[in-house]
């Protein structure tokens, strides 16, 4: 099958699944939203120029005292709740495109190497892969940065970065080995491709499948992590806008009634993550040669 | 097998080393205790006496030797904080932790497979698409907001459980039990679930994708074909070996399983292990920090370990060398 079929295959098969639609298209508005945030806000809620805090804890607009431009109502600083939702977006996909492209590619090249060339660079790899894996990439972020003290979205970026390259390795290894048994690369090898030409040019295009689905669910996860990091207050700094520190914030209002600074900040967090998920779905039934499509 | 096992100990020992090592690399370079815990206002003379009284004044190689000489005697150290022994402060809030981890791991894992099995069976019909739905959801639902949220709906507004603490407890020689009373159980209820749900949508989507590979084999079509009664194809033929994938990775999430209850300990303020680290870090009790990391350690180790080994005694075809 030549690549322009499969990729027009893949291109029906997702215009016929509407879930895959609808995920992509949240994926889109909320990549827009956070690229035109100065633009379509009200205020630029860590502008310490714009806040005023006389309208701090206001309810959304439909409610009694609600007032415009507050849409959704703002939080005890007076930050309104909208604004600072697009701008903790921004956080949410800077930190979750960074770390499944970092982490991926290093990754990717780990479990290339470790796969092709066994041995001990295998062997180090992979024990160092387990036990990190085993750790979970949670718990160890979530460590690092609690006894580092994090302090900017850099080191949440490389905090989690440093606990979640193992997974891309791990798959990247596996479909390495399956991949290396085909003839295309004995083929290659007779005509006397060197190391690196079998690798950039063979192993890695033929390879690299599965890894698209470990990205995708990937971003979703670590979009989420960086939100709980925040939330206890070892992730983004308090001048950074966060969803997870919008939700914190709230957290101490919830007995007082002010729903909004939480159910606003999380419905965002888990539409965008269902969106990303929903899209992660497809492409694992669709690059998954076991399962047949609609019995 | 033996040897493997002793192979695997072996790493174990070495990972533990690393992490000690590593920690304390870490607090190296993080700020000094001792001008913390002397206060502000102490003169010099004073922050030296507090240094040499915790050990702080040695080469840091000397204090690594002398820890790992102390640990090897059961001795992880004193609380900076509040100058017990931080072992023991750590271990009397296992029973808490136990309890939580216990209650959400067999919740989420009778309900997700449970729940799994039903869905690959009649993939396209509309309950099982609403609960592949609802899963979504699951997966989708950090476990701080899912807290959160659960929270709001059955404490605020419903009034009918409590939002925090482990309510009345009952001790029991060294543990003290909260499943023995009406209150106990009644506070349990939202932080077993909080931490329940995230693995549960995952152990229903993994029984599921693991059913539906396994319904396509020839043996599950032979064993249609001889006549079997359903029950006993769907669960012996075919769960069975759709379980094993499951298991593994079930076992090899434990130390997600432990990041979760610090999560879900805070947001319910539930007196474990979880929420002692998080005020321990805000605090910077170094020794209460590192002992819990090496007691996480040693857990999740040995619960590889006893993986590997329930993996091979439920696959026969796995041998270990």
């Amino acid at each position: 099958m030549s690549k322009r079929r499969i990729k027009s295959r893949m291109l029906n098969s997702f215009l016929h699944d509407p879930s895959a639609i609808v995920g992509c298209f949240i994926l889109v508005l909320f990549a827009m939203a956070a690229l035109l945030a100065p633009w379509i806000t009200p205020q630029n809620p860590y502008d310490l120029e714009t806040l005023t805090l006389e309208h701090f804890l206001t309810p959304p607009i439909w409610m009694k005292e609600g007032t415009a431009p507050f849409v959704l109502g703002t939080d005890d600083q007076g930050r309104d709740i909208f604004s600072t939702i697009i701008y903790g977006c921004r956080t949410s996909l800077i930190v979750g495109f960074s770390v499944v492209l970092i982490a991926g590619t290093f990754g990717v090249i780990m479990g290339l190497l470790a796969g092709y060339y066994g041995g001990w660079i295998d062997a180090i790899t992979m024990r160092l892969a387990d036990t990190l894996f085993s750790f979970s990439t949670t718990l160890l972020a979530f460590l690092f940065l609690g006894i580092s003290g994090g302090g900017s979205i850099f080191i949440v970026i490389l905090a989690i970065c440093i606990a979640g390259w193992v997974r891309y390795a791990r798959t990247m290894r596996g479909s390495v080995l399956e991949v290396k048994e085909n003839a295309y690369i004995m083929a290659a090898k007779s005509t006397g491709a060197g190391d690196f030409r079998l690798l950039t040019r063979h192993l890695l295009p033929n390879a690299i499948p599965p890894i698209f689905v470990v990205l995708a669910i990937d971003l979703a996860v670590v979009i989420m992590l960086e939100a709980t990091l925040s939330f206890l207050g070892v992730g983004v700094p308090l001048t950074e806008p966060s969803l997870g520190m919008m939700i914190s914030i709230g957290k101490n209002y919830i007995y007082a009634g002010m729903w909004w600074m939480i159910v606003f900040p999380g419905a965002a967090l888990i539409l965008l993550v269902i969106g990303i998920n929903l899209f992660a779905d497809w492409l694992r039934e669709e690059l998954n040669p076991k399962i047949q499509r609609k019995a | 097998m033996v040897t493997y096992i002793a192979r695997r100990l072996i790493q174990g020992i070495v990972v533990l080393l690393v992490a000690s090592l590593l920690c304390f690399i870490v607090f190296r370079f993080m700020g000094d205790p001792v001008i913390t815990l002397a206060g502000r206002y102490a003169t010099m003379q004073e922050i030296e006496e507090v240094r040499r009284s915790l050990g702080l004044d040695k080469p840091m190689i000397v204090q690594y030797v002398r820890f790992l000489a102390n640990v090897a005697q059961g001795n992880f150290g004193i609380s900076y904080v509040t100058r017990v022994p931080a072992l023991g402060l750590i271990l009397e809030r296992f029973p808490a932790t136990f309890e939580l981890a216990t209650t959400a791991v067999v919740l989420s894992f009778v309900i997700g497979v449970a729940l799994g099995v039903l869905v690959a069976l009649k993939p396209y019909a509309v309950r099982n698409r609403l609960i592949m739905a609802g899963s979504l959801g699951g997966i989708s639902i950090p476990t701080f907001l899912m807290g959160i949220l659960l929270i709001m709906a059955f404490a605020v507004y419903l009034g009918i459980l409590p939002p925090f603490g482990r309510g009345e407890t009952t001790q029991l020689g060294f543990w003290r039990t909260g499943f023995l009373n009406l209150d106990g159980i009644s506070h349990l209820i939202l932080p077993a679930l909080t931490l329940a749900m995230y693995q549960l949508a995952v152990l229903l989507r993994l029984t599921r994708a693991g059913m539906r590979e396994v319904l396509t084999e020839e043996y599950i079509k032979t064993a249609w074909a001889k006549g079997l009664p359903p029950r006993k194809v769907i669960f012996k033929h075919a769960l069975r070996n759709a379980l094993i994938p499951v298991i593994t990775i079930t076992g090899l999430q434990f130390g997600e399983l432990i990041a979760f209850s610090i999560i879900t300990e805070t947001i319910f303020q539930w007196p474990g292990m979880g929420n002692l680290l998080l005020t321990s870090i805000r605090e910077n009790d170094q020794p209460v920090i590192v002992t819990y990391i090496m007691l996480a350690a040693v857990v999740i180790i040995t619960m590889n370990i006893l993986v590997d080994i329930l993996y091979a005694v439920i696959n026969p075809k796995i041998r270990y060398e």
